[in-house]
């Protein structure tokens, strides 16, 4: 009985192979010869000019993947979810749930600040935090922003790039997009320091943890304006590549 | 000395006077033809700073030609991307052109889409040309820059669209308008629409049309030597500028990365000269225009920039591509790509004749007696040779309205703009 269901199932999957396999060499069966460009990059590109476009990016093969497998789950799973969610909730409910995660990510703009020595963003967080938290009723409100108190980013990565740690290598990272080691590093470190601090108690409510990330992951997206490939340009990633290291350096500099 | 400062007390009072004449009637705050085309208009000046909300809005992605083959390399390209925002009720629909390597959704035809949906027009945004979504996934040549066959495709994709929403859409009358490149493009295709009356526009708006597309881009490509040291320099250029912008970032209390940002970096720090600037405006052309030659040499094989033949995978590299591509002047591209393709359908056909093709100069007589199309344009504007603004007043008489200030569509959201706009569509 049982080989009965398996062995035709094997077939299947033998021709599939068998199918692609053709298809594959059909496909580079006859390869049509190549014909210089007439602007070819030899003639252009010259080693003693420094492009923009040049980041370091030794894991290009890989983060190029990686992008375009982010583009798929962003267009098949992601945003769908995040209009769904768009279209259940009102606005203002929306804003709440942002305003919570941002007020929760007051513990990180804190303790890197503080890392960092820096006394007016720390005081900034630690006030947001204390007014939000309270006024704001568990920060589903932000009255800090409207006191003036503007929110102040700073995390790992941002700590490691005040002490002079470089970009290192440009990641790309799946669902999250690009990054590069430093600020990947900072990501693992930051997400270590919300574990030990762990303000949810998850370590005796290992249920809460699942809903949360969930949440959080859609509100993220919810509030990030980017779309894969919708800029047009061919040379996104290149694009997206350099923004990403100029933006990082602008925050790292404040 | 009498005599001198007699002249002087003269120049100031012509300088008040003009100065006095300007805020009058016209108070779009920059003069500075390069500020006002790189800032636009500060938000609290503009005539709809909202978001356009609510659930009217719908998304395309058109599949104009059934059999489209490209290449895999453009593989995330699904078709052309359009959007329709609807009025429950019967009401005018106005199409929107975007202007050269933009986008339907450019801030600018965001700015027009809010202040005509907000007038009660359903609108219609539709990406230039020679945005490489268009060249893709609609243009018939993949080769764009030729007013008229580019709007030819242009139209195919309005009547495409119109279909798709005729369900949900009840249209009084259609009407258009477009911004520089587009608005050369409006007129086209209201000349199209002559013929093929799909639509019948009732009205047709050009907002800083080029006159001759062969000045406007050799103005374009020649701001890139405002680059200190030339293109090959562009990097040092561009480090400058993050310092600029770090000090502004680093020093200002609360300092947010949206279109706001380089009008903040200007008010703290104003450039000591047009060239940043006038290299800016140089830059942004030559990337769009970097990503239309590739993006067409990926369409046609033509062994431009990519060896003819070379099958590029998705994880390529194309970082060298682009070095060469923002290398690449409009210039380069019509004379080695478009015009050989064009000699190619009409022997014989002479380079000045191709040129003379992509002007308005060539519509002249139309331009002239169709009442029905109005401009706007500014006398400053940077895209225009000197003398070219004459051809407005000229031909179309007071169907041109030419605002003193606003260089190349600086003012286009600026409130008195939007209002005047908005009048001439009621009327």
């Amino acid at each position: 009985m049982k080989t009965s269901i398996v062995y035709p199932a094997r077939i299947l999957l033998t021709s599939l192979l068998l199918l692609w396999l053709s298809g594959c060499s059909t496909m580079s069966a006859q390869p049509v010869a190549e014909v210089p460009a007439r602007h070819p990059v030899e003639s252009v590109v010259n080693s003693n000019v420094k492009y923009a476009v040049d980041v370091y990016d030794p894991w290009e093969r890989m983060n190029r993947r990686i992008y375009n497998f982010n583009t798929k789950f962003d267009r098949y799973v992601f945003l769908p979810v995040v209009s769904a969610y768009e279209f259940v909730l009102p606005n203002f409910v929306e804003d709440g749930i942002s305003n919570f995660f941002s007020n929760v990510g007051e513990l990180e703009n804190f303790t890197n600040s503080l890392l960092q020595l820096k006394p007016t963003a720390t005081a900034t967080a630690l006030g947001r935090f204390v007014i939000n938290t309270t006024v704001g009723i568990v920060g589903l409100w932000d009255p800090a922003e409207k006191m003036g108190i503007y929110e102040w980013k700073e995390d790992f990565g941002q700590t490691l790039g005040h002490y002079g740690v470089g970009d290192g290598p440009f990641l790309v990272l799946p669902i999250l997009g690009p990054s590069n080691l430093r600020d990947t590093t900072g990501l693992v470190a930051d997400s270590a320091i919300f574990n030990a601090i762990d303000p949810f108690d998850f370590d005796d409510h290992s249920d809460r943890a699942v809903p949360y990330y969930l949440l959080n992951a859609i509100d993220t997206r919810h509030r990030t304006a980017f779309r894969y490939y919708e800029s047009g340009s061919p040379f996104e990633y290149e694009l997206v590549r350099l923004l990403y290291g100029k933006a990082r350096q602008l925050e790292i500099s404040k | 000395m009498k005599y001198r400062s007699s002249l002087l007390f003269f120049i100031a009072l012509l300088l008040s006077v003009n100065g006095w004449a300007k805020t009058e009637s016209y108070g779009y705050p920059f003069v500075d033809p390069y500020v006002a085309t790189v800032i636009g208009t500060p938000r609290d000046l503009q005539a709809e700073p909202a978001a356009l909300r609510g659930g009217h809005v719908k998304r395309f992605e058109l599949q104009v030609f059934a059999d489209r083959v490209k290449p895999d390399i453009l593989w995330y390209d699904k078709g052309l991307r359009t959007a329709v925002a609807y009025q429950k009720h019967k009401a005018p629909l106005i199409f929107l052109i975007a202007g050269t390597g933009a986008s339907f959704d450019s801030p600018k035809n965001r700015g027009l889409a809010r202040a005509f949906y907000k007038a009660g027009f359903h609108v219609a945004a539709i990406s230039s040309s020679t945005h490489p979504n268009f060249i893709i996934s609609a243009s018939t040549s993949r080769l764009p820059g030729h007013l008229m066959d580019d709007s030819r495709d242009m139209y195919r994709v309005m009547e495409q669209l119109m279909a798709k929403v005729a369900g949900d859409v009840e249209v009084s009358d259609f009407y258009i308008t477009g911004y520089s490149l587009g608005g050369a493009q409006a007129a086209f295709l209201s000349k199209l629409d002559e013929e093929k009356r799909a639509f019948n526009f009732k009205k047709v708006l050009m907002i800083n049309p080029p006159v001759s597309l062969y000045n406007s881009v050799m103005k374009l490509d020649g701001m890139l030597n405002n680059i200190p040291g030339g293109v090959d320099n562009f990097q040092a250029f561009l480090d400058r500028l993050m310092d600029a912008f770090t000090e502004v970032y680093t020093t200002e209390d609360h300092v947010e990365f949206n279109d706001e940002f380089l009008y903040t970096v200007y008010k703290h720090r104003p450039p000591k000269s047009d060239d940043p600037l006038a290299a800016l405006i140089g830059t942004s052309f030559r990337i769009s225009s970097a990503n239309m030659v590739f993006t067409s040499d990926l369409m046609t094989n033509a062994g431009y920039i990519v060896p003819k033949n070379r099958v590029l995978s998705r994880s390529d590299s194309l970082a060298d591509y682009a070095k060469v591509a923002n290398r690449i002047t409009f210039l380069q591209y019509f004379d080695e790509l478009l015009y050989p393709y064009y000699q190619s359908k009409q022997p014989g056909l002479q380079r000045q004749a191709l040129l003379d093709q992509l002007s308005l100069r060539s519509i002249e007589d139309y331009l002239r007696r169709s009442e029905k199309i109005y401009v706007v344009h500014n006398a400053d504007d940077l895209i225009l040779a000197p003398g070219e603004i004459d051809f407005f007043p000229e031909v179309f008489g007071s169907r041109a309205r030419i605002y003193p200030t606003g260089g190349h569509c600086g003012n286009i959201d600026y409130q008195q703009n939007v209002d005047y706009m908005l009048k001439l569509f009621s009327e």
